[in-house]
C-alpha cells in the first residue's frame, strides 16, 4: 500500500474493484474500455470463488449483475455508450429491485455507434435515469486515473450504503490515459448489513423474495416514494466537487470529467493574461452540487459551462443558478476534445 | 390416519392465480416435490419470468427473485457464479425463453451452468392475450397470427429442445407432458433427474413441458388436453434428449 504504480485507466478501475471485494465481473467488449475486461479476465480467476463472464451481449452482462447482487456479493458491469443504452432495463430492475452493483460508462462519441473517441453526451442518460421508469444512479465523474481508483472503490460503499447502483461516468481519454496511482488503505466505514434481504436460500428464515414489480398501483407507489427518500438523502450527504479559484473570478467555469482537466490549464493560461478564471467541477453528477453553484452564482455573474456534448449539465446548472446568473455554453461533440484555446476563445468573447 | 397427499413443502398457501384447466399448476406442484424429496428448498432459489409464471414467486416457498422479460438464465447465471453451493432453477414460458430470451438460453446451455430451467411450451404468450409463440404450430390461429401461423413468413416452430441438446455444455434435455396422469409421472422424473444433473454439478439442465392454455387456445379445459396430444406431441415429440451419460 501506498506505493505509486503507473497504471492505465481501464485497467485502474479493475484493480480497485477487486481491491474493494468485487469479485463478479461480466461485461462485453466495447472500445474504449475493453481492458477493463481484459483486466477482469486476468485477475478474477485466479481469486477463490470468483468469477468474470464474457456475457453474450450487454443486456446479458447486466442481468448477470443483477443475479449476483441478489445474493449479496459485489458485482460490477463495464461499457462505453451504445454498450450503456442496451443495458438500462436490466438497471431500472436493479434501481427498482434496490440492489447495490457497478456500471462503468466510458463515454464515447454519439448518437448511433457514433465513434470511439471521449465524449460526454450520455449526460442526461447517466443522471436523469436512463432506463424507464422513476430512479437514478449515484453518478461519479472522476477526471484523473487516481480519481477513477478513489471513486470506484466508492462507489461500492455508496452502492451497499444506499442499496442503489452507481454509475462511474467517465470518458475514452481518462480510460485510455496512464498515470500513477496509488491504492490507499482506506478507511473502515460502517455499511448496512445485506443479511435482511440477500438471496442465499432459507434455512433458518422465512423465504426472501425480490419483486420489481406490484401490480397494485398504490403499492408500486409506495415503492417509488420509498426509493426517492434515498435520492433526497443523497441529495443531502453525498454531493462532492471541487471549487478552483472562485474568489474573485470574472467567470466561473463550469465543467466535469476530462473537460474539467483542460479547464485547469485554461486557467493558468488565462491568468497569465490577466484574467481571472473559476472552476467548478462537480464529482458527484447525481446528486448533483447545486448549492455551490447557487452559492458562486451570488458573487460571479458569468457562467460557462462546457462539456463533450451540445448542451446537458449546462440544463442542471441553468436550474442551480436560477437566472441569478449569465450561463453560456461551449460544447464540442462526436467525440472531438475542446482545446483550452478553444474555451479561451470563447472565455474572451463574454469578457468584452 | 395415514396422510397420502398434501401440500408440498415448497409450495406456499397461496392458492395458484392461474386459469382453470392451465398447466402451469401442475407444473409447480411437480417441482415443488421434487424440491421437497431431495431436501433442497433451504438452498434453493428460484427465477420467475415475464409471463403467467411471473406469480410464481408466491407460490414456491424458497427464495425467489423477478427477472425481466427473457432474462432469467442471466440472473441465474449472475446467482449460481455467486453461490455456487445453491440449487439455482430458472421458469420460463415459450414467449420468454424462445423469443426475447432465446440468445440467453443458447449461451447459458453452451457455458453449461449448473443450473435447471422448467420451459412451459403452451405455444401461446398466455399473459398478453394469446399473441404468436415461437412455438406456435404452423396453422394455429392467434391474436397476432388470425389467418394462422404461415411459415412462409412467420417461420416454423422451434424445437427448443432438440436445439438445445445439440450443446456441449448441456447435461439434461427432455420433453414431457402432463395432459394424462401417466404424463404426470414421467414429467416428475424428468424434472427430479433434471434437479439431480445439478445436484451433482453435471451442467445445464432443461425440461420443456407440453401445456395448455385453454384461455387462449379457446378451448374448455378437457378439450384442451385433447388439442395438445393431438396436435402438440407430434410435432413435439416427447422423450429425453440428452442425459447426463452422454457428458464426456
Ligand atoms: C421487455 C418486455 N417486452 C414485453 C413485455 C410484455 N409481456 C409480458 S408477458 C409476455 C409474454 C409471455 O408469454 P410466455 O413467455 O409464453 O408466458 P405465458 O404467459 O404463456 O406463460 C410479454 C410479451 C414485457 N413485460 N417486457
Ligand atoms: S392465460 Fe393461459 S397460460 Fe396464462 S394462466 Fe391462463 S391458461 Fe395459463
Amino acid at each position: 500500500m501506498g506505493e505509486k504504480i503507473l497504471m492505465k485507466g481501464n485497467e485502474a478501475i479493475g484493480e480497485a474493484a477487486i481491491r474493494v471485494g468485487c469479485h463478479f465481473y461480466f461485461g462485453y467488449p466495447i472500445t474504449p474500455q475493453s481492458e477493463l475486461a481484459a483486466y477482469m479476465s486476468k485477475k478474477l480467476p485466479k481469486i477463490k470463488n470468483a468469477a468474470f463472464i464474457q456475457a453474450e451481449s450487454e443486456i446479458i452482462a447486466i442481468n448477470m449483475v443483477y443475479g449476483a447482487a441478489s445474493t449479496g456479493a459485489r458485482t460490477m458491469t463495464s461499457s462505453s455508450s451504445t454498450g450503456i443504452s442496451l443495458k438500462q432495463e436490466g438497471i431500472s430492475f436493479i434501481a427498482c429491485a434496490e440492489l447495490p452493483c457497478v456500471i462503468v460508462n466510458m463515454q464515447r462519441g454519439g448518437p448511433g455507434l457514433g465513434s470511439i473517441q471521449p465524449g460526454q453526451a450520455d449526460y442526461f442518460q447517466a443522471t436523469k435515469g436512463g432506463g424507464h421508469g422513476d430512479y437514478h444512479l449515484i453518478v461519479l465523474a472522476p477526471s484523473s486515473v487516481q480519481e477513477l481508483v478513489d471513486l470506484t472503490m466508492d462507489a461500492f460503499d455508496l452502492a451497499d450504503k444506499y442499496t442503489n447502483p452507481a454509475m462511474i461516468l467517465g470518458d475514452g481519454l481518462i480510460g485510455q490515459m496512464m498515470e500513477s496511482v496509488e491504492f490507499k488503505e482506506r478507511k473502515k466505514i460502517d455499511l448496512p448489513d445485506k443479511k435482511g434481504w440477500i438471496l442465499t436460500g432459507c434455512k433458518g428464515r422465512k423465504k426472501y423474495c425480490i419483486v420489481p414489480f406490484n401490480m397494485d398501483p398504490y403499492e408500486m407507489e409506495k415503492v417509488n416514494f420509498k426509493i426517492q427518500e434515498k435520492y433526497n438523502k443523497l441529495k443531502e450527504r453525498e454531493v462532492r466537487y471541487e471549487a478552483v479559484n472562485l474568489d474573485n473570478a470574472d467567470l466561473i467555469i463550469v465543467a466535469y470529467g476530462t473537460v474539467a482537466r483542460i479547464a485547469k490549464t485554461v486557467i493558468q493560461n488565462a491568468k497569465s493574461e490577466g484574467i481571472n478564471i473559476g472552476l467548478i467541477r462537480p464529482i458527484t453528477l447525481f446528486p448533483f452540487p447545486e448549492s455551490i453553484i447557487a452559492e458562486a452564482s451570488k458573487k460571479v455573474n458569468k457562467f460557462l459551462v462546457v462539456e463533450m456534448s451540445l448542451g446537458q449539465m449546462v440544463e442542471d446548472v441553468k436550474l442551480a443558478v436560477n437566472g441569478k446568473a449569465e450561463i453560456n455554453f461551449y460544447g464540442r461533440v462526436g467525440g472531438v476534445v475542446p482545446t483550452q484555446s478553444e474555451i479561451l476563445n470563447e472565455i474572451k468573447k463574454y469578457l468584452k | 390416519m395415514k396422510k397420502v397427499f398434501g401440500r408440498p413443502k415448497s409450495l406456499t398457501k397461496d392458492p395458484f392465480t392461474y386459469c382453470p384447466g392451465c398447466h402451469h399448476g401442475i407444473a409447480h406442484r411437480l417441482v415443488a416435490e421434487v424440491l421437497d424429496e431431495f431436501g433442497i428448498r433451504e438452498k434453493t432459489i428460484g427465477i420467475s419470468p415475464v409471463g403467467c409464471a411471473v406469480f410464481t414467486y408466491a407460490f414456491f416457498d424458497c427464495d425467489m427473485i423477478c427477472a425481466a422479460h427473457g432474462r432469467a438464465p442471466s440472473v441465474a447465471t449472475g446467482m449460481k457464479r455467486s453461490k455456487p453451493d445453491s440449487i439455482v432453477f430458472t421458469y420460463q414460458g415459450d414467449g420468454d425463453l424462445a423469443a426475447i430470451g432465446m440468445g440467453e438460453i443458447v449461451h447459458t446451455a453452451n457455458r453449461g451452468e449448473s443450473i435447471t430451467v422448467i420451459f412451459i411450451n403452451n405455444a401461446i404468450y398466455g399473459m398478453t392475450g394469446g399473441q404468436m409463440a415461437p412455438t406456435t404450430l404452423v396453422g394455429q390461429v392467434t391474436q397476432t397470427s388470425p389467418y394462422g401461423r404461415d411459415p412462409k413468413t412467420m417461420g416454423y416452430p422451434i424445437k427448443v429442445a432438440e436445439m438445445l441438446s445439440t450443446l456441449k455444455g448441456v447435461a439434461y434435455i427432455s420433453r414431457v407432458a402432463l395432459s394424462k396422469p401417466a404424463y404426470v409421472l414421467k414429467a416428475k422424473k424428468a424434472i427430479r433427474k433434471a434437479f439431480q444433473s445439478q445436484i451433482e454439478g453435471k451442467g445445464f439442465s432443461l425440461v420443456e413441458i407440453l401445456s395448455t392454455c385453454p384461455t387462449n387456445w379457446g378451448l374448455s379445459p378437457i378439450e384442451a388436453s385433447k388439442w395438445l396430444e393431438e396436435n402438440m406431441i407430434p410435432y413435439y415429440p416427447l422423450g429425453e434428449f440428452k442425459t447426463p451419460e452422454e457428458v464426456s
